[in-house]
């Protein structure tokens, strides 16, 4: 590979954000097409950092500075891709946010963080969202993903409520649905009707790809 | 006040062993918590339940109980409309825990973390955390617990952070902090057990340890290292009730009594000198705990 190239492919994977900027710009100087640069240094990168994070060798500090290296070589591609009238493969359109009643907000902005890296489009609802408004953002933006966290067992029963709203709207099967949290897990998934559940913010990525696929 | 410390310090160090409370979120739900009130909302309304809570522990055998104040500090009261309240909504916490333990408990006056990440991965400043914690902090000391418990840390700065406040402010209180190491035997934000020992060894708490976790081994063996790097500290452990699984759409932890009590004799092998439970836990498993420590 360039040589440039695997320089701020390691610019993501150790987290240097001003790095990224300084490598992407000289990637295009050196007049490699950004969604090359994209391909073949940005998303293996972020790939490599899900993997360490996956076996116990990155933690959320590690995931939170590759996806901001990530955001500072994205913010310099981005006009050049659009100079050539080219742009990101935009994986999905997702709306997430932590349920009615629950304030927990790191694991849920770190899917958010970690969703937008891999190149998805991602409306974060913030913290305590009511049903009515995960609809209102589905129906507005047409996302095709809606992410629900609860940290709490007391919270956690919010996540059916909000499908069922989604049910009534006649929005269901448009969308996947994946949800996350301590308390939850794949058999209350089940029970409530989501399609999956993820456990980290790495996992939601593959899973969420996996969903969209068809599978 | 001066006494009680005295007598804490004293006993970490020579026994006997503190027992100390259960969970408080999961009992108050069992008691009709709905979704969306915050526990520490239900203190100025409806106090009846959460001083029943700290009883069913204290007959269970708990000798130490912690105030309903984890989500105490504005941050986390912001959303429930009760940021300005701060003072008001620890002090009650205090008094309703004192009504509960009489003299047959001590008071700890429960720290949480902040439910947001530090700068420069967040927008959280150093600074505006120790702020944040002091005012909690001040509160708790003023209204006179025996002990500043903070816990379930993930993070080292946001534990330097809380540790720092309740120095400053907390009248000479002694200070126990823990932190929640779940996530292949490290905090979720990668801090080792021997490194949380190291950092909190400098910041000469009175005593620390590990809360919450994943499961009762991953504990176990954050404890174990921490006892290593540090052999000569009383240690605190409150994990959680083992994993958590659905039972008709019902979350159950799946720790029994008797696994909490077999632990809890390990634990104190590994210079446990303070020892409970946290989530999923109820006066049962603490009844058990206090018997094995007999």
């Amino acid at each position: 590979m360039n040589e440039t190239l695997k320089q701020l492919q390691e610019s993501v994977i150790l987290g240097e954000p001003d790095d990224a900027r300084e490598l992407v710009v000289q990637t295009l100087e050196a007049g490699i097409a950004p969604l090359t640069v994209i391909d073949e240094a940005l998303n293996p990168g972020m790939q490599i950092v899900g993997d360490r994070y996956e076996c116990g060798e990155y933690f959320i500090p590690d995931l939170v500075t590759a996806a901001e290296a990530m955001k500072a070589a994205m913010a310099v591609l981005e006009p050049a891709l659009q100079a050539r009238q080219e742009q990101r493969q935009v994986l999905g359109t997702v709306v997430i946010g932590t349920v009615e009643g629950d304030i927990h907000e790191i694991g849920k902005s770190l899917v958010a963080t970690m969703l937008s890296a891999a190149g998805f489009q991602v409306h974060d609802l913030g913290v305590d969202v009511p049903a009515a408004e995960f609809v209102q953002q589905v129906q507005e933006t047409g996302a095709n993903v809606v992410g629900l966290s609860a940290l709490l067992t007391t919270t956690m029963l919010h996540q059916e409520a909000i499908i069922q709203a989604i049910e009534e709207a006649g929005l269901r099967e448009q969308i996947k649905v994946i949800i996350g949290g301590a308390p939850t897990g794949p058999e209350w998934a089940k029970e409530i009707g989501a399609d999956a559940y993820a456990e980290n913010a790495n996992e939601a990525v593959s899973i969420v790809k996996r969903l969209l696929a068809g599978s | 006040m001066k006494v009680k410390h005295e007598d804490i310090l004293s006993r970490i160090t020579n026994g006997p062993v503190i027992v100390v409370d259960g969970a408080m979120g999961t009992m108050l739900q069992a008691a009709g918590l709905s979704a969306g009130t915050s526990p520490e909302g239900w203190l100025l309304e409806n106090p009846a339940p959460i001083c029943d809570v700290h009883r069913a522990y204290i007959e269970a055998g708990a000798d130490m109980i912690l105030s309903c104040t984890f989500g105490g500090t504005r941050v986390r009261l912001e959303r429930a409309g009760l940021a300005e309240r701060v003072a008001e909504v620890n002090r009650r916490a205090v008094e309703i825990a004192r009504e509960a333990a009489g003299d047959r408990a001590y008071v700890a006056g429960d720290i949480g973390p902040l439910g947001k990440l530090l700068a420069p991965l967040g927008t959280l400043t150093y600074e505006q955390a120790v702020d944040v914690f002091t005012e909690q902090a001040r509160a708790l000391a003023e209204a006179g617990v025996d002990v500043l418990y903070i816990e379930t840390m993930s993070d080292l700065n946001e534990m330097r952070a809380a540790v720092q406040a309740a120095r400053h402010a907390g009248l000479g209180i002694p200070i126990f902090a823990t932190m929640s190491f779940d996530r292949h035997g490290r905090t979720n934000m990668g801090v080792r057990p021997e490194e949380a020992a190291e950092a909190l060894l400098s910041l000469k708490v009175s005593a620390f340890g590990a809360n919450c976790g994943a499961t009762l081994e991953m504990t176990e063996g954050a404890l174990a290292k921490m006892h290593e790097t540090a052999p000569q500290v009383p240690l605190v452990v409150k994990p959680n009730a083992g994993k958590p699984h659905l039972e008709r759409r019902e979350v159950v932890y799946d720790a029994t009594p008797e696994d909490m009590a077999e632990y809890a004799r390990r634990f104190v092998a590994l210079g446990a000198r303070v020892v409970g439970a946290c989530c999923g836990s109820r006066p049962a498993h603490i009844a058990a705990i206090a018997q094995a420590l007999k």
